[in-house]
């Protein structure tokens, strides 16, 4: 029988350590909804968001209070509209018509963000990808709740570097579309290379077409449990450390379990995976960069960072595996700079860099995430962000992926507020050397040797 | 059975379970445990009850549970057992 020791650790996770369920967010297929008329369309993506998911911000208000563990977000991810839209959309107006419907949609189940509003393009683009990409900057500055999300590139396919080139262009034309809320329109758009069917968090959740119709995922949190955990260990060696993130790890993902089973058994709806993701927000004891003060390095950023990164990401997932029954997602320990109060006090004092990032991306999920730059920062110089990102995801064989906002009007020294979950991040500096001639051009970056495995 | 955790944390004052227990008595939820355990002196209760034949559903149980802790100056949690059953147990 559970002791009161037991009760009052779970308890004190939750109440002091900012222990929470991070996000459900259900996955629904819209591919059935596929017409040529676009009216037709937008009226049964309608339809079907809210046939699946009208009881899900509910159901989970119902489990958070019967369990006592906060549930912070409810989300949806549909099938990458590029593919929804294919044969009904003739002109990126089309697809922004989409994105309304899908905003409305969201606003009337409730839930925070409704992502896919995607093209998975990682070898090449359809016309219809081609026109949803176009579309991104306008259907982000007309939308409050659409996340949208390009894939670019895999271990199998290598780099669509024609994807990459436009994709730095659309960057900046979603910065300037979006210029009244400081560019906050890029804080919705992920690009990302070797990205998961079945990612439950945002802005790179979308539906994979290897899904089922419907699904449930779970992305758990806790890295404030975390570094509660590593305060008592202080000074312990590496063996005592790694198993101490373990078992935490263990008892975060436990929780998460327990809430995606519970969802998925109220909804009548499959559980999918659970995303075994360290998530931080804003919140003070809610870092990622705490974690890997407390285990040693003076600031993220330091020298040792990487290495500690790469041992926290290791044990998160060695603890976690266990805990569930499917893995997937991202799982990892995420490294957003505004999200995270430890990354922000780093960037503002020079401890960590875009450079230190990129390297850091190397060895955990996911990529260089919710980053400020100038807003006068050339297209092919995000372009060439973009494409050493892909190329680290493509070579290492992981999810790697680039948000980052060109604050329009903004320089290095001033700070960018987003709001919410998104946080307030400083202005990071960017190389000021170019890549033009490299990102002019055309064609894909060949796979990788170590793909070819058959 | 349907067992559900409710916890007690605060200042140790005349007659807390006293107003807990009549509470489950009149809502038909048996008591299966009590322990108690002061930490960083404060009083933390745990009672384990079985709330299968509940009057009543079980947010009204939580939310009458947190009113009465805060009348009594003290929080109240009630919660299902599968979320510590899960965390602590393979």
């Amino acid at each position: 029988m559970i002791n009161i020791n037991e009760v009052i650790e779970t308890n004190r996770m939750i109440e002091k350590e900012n222990l929470d369920v991070r996000t459900i967010t259900m996955g629904i297929s819209l591919l059935d909804c596929a017409s040529d008329d676009v009216d037709r369309l937008c009226a049964r993506i309608r339809e079907k968001i809210l046939r699946k998911a009208g009881n899900l911000a509910k159901t989970a208000d119902d489990i958070s209070m019967e369990y006592g563990i906060p549930i912070v977000n409810k989300r949806i991810s549909v099938t990458p509209v590029s593919i929804v839209g294919a044969s009904a959309c003739k002109s990126p107006d089309d697809y922004v018509r989409i994105a309304m419907t899908l905003d409305e949609a969201a606003a009337e189940t409730g839930v925070n963000f409704l992502g896919g509003y995607s093209a998975v393009v990682s070898k090449g683009m359809t016309e219809s990808d081609r026109l949803l990409i176009e579309s991104i900057p306008e259907a982000l500055a007309k939308t409050g709740r659409i996340c949208s999300s390009v894939n670019v590139g895999s271990t199998k396919t290598g780099i669509n570097m024609d994807a990459v080139r436009l994709m730095g262009e659309i960057i900046r034309k979603t910065a300037e579309a979006t210029r009244e809320s400081d560019s906050g329109g890029c804080a919705k758009l992920v690009v990302l290379c070797n990205a998961p069917d079945d990612n439950p968090f945002m802005a790179g959740a979308f539906h994979g077409v290897t899904e089922t119709d419907a699904v449930i995922n779970v992305g758990v949190s806790g890295p404030g449990v975390v570094k509660s955990a590593l305060e008592n260990v202080r000074g312990a060696s590496f063996e005592v450390l790694c198993e101490t993130i373990k078992k935490t790890a263990f008892k975060i993902t436990r929780v998460g379990q327990l809430v995606a089973q519970e969802a998925s058994h109220r909804l009548g709806i499959p559980f999918g995976i659970i995303d075994l993701s360290l998530a931080p927000t804003p919140a003070i004891g809610d870092s990622v960069a705490d974690i890997l003060h407390e285990i040693g390095v003076e600031k993220a950023g330091a020298p040792g960072t990487t290495a500690a990164l790469a041992l926290l990401n290791d044990q998160v997932k060695k603890g976690g595996v266990m805990a569930s029954s499917y893995v997937g997602g991202l799982s990892g320990a995420f490294i957003p700079v505004s999200e995270d109060q430890g990354m922000i006090d780093a960037a503002e004092c020079g401890a960590l860099t875009i450079e230190k990032l990129e390297a850091m991306t190397c060895v955990c999920s996911v990529g260089l995430d919710m980053i400020a730059i100038p807003g006068n920062t050339p297209a092919a110089t995000i372009s060439g962000i973009i494409a050493d990102e892909a190329a680290i995801g493509m070579v290492n064989q992981k999810t790697t992926a680039v948000r980052i906002i060109p604050v329009i009007g903004k320089d290095v020294g001033d700070r960018v507020e987003f709001g919410g979950l998104l946080g307030y991040a400083p202005v990071m500096p960017v190389s000021r050397f170019g890549c033009e001639d490299f990102i002019r051009r055309e064609g894909r970056i060949p796979a990788p040797i170590h793909s070819f495995k058959n | 059975m349907n067992k559900s955790i409710i916890t007690v944390v605060g200042r140790d004052t005349v007659g807390i379970i006293a107003k807990v227990c009549t509470y489950l008595a009149e809502h038909n939820i048996n008591i299966l445990d009590i322990t108690q355990t002061i930490v960083s002196g404060y009083f933390n209760m745990m009672m384990i009850v079985d709330t299968g034949h509940i009057t009543g559903d079980f947010h009204r149980l939580a939310s009458d549970m947190e009113s009465l802790g805060d009348s009594i100056g003290v929080q109240i949690k009630c919660q299902r057992e599968e979320i510590f059953e899960k965390m602590h147990r393979i």
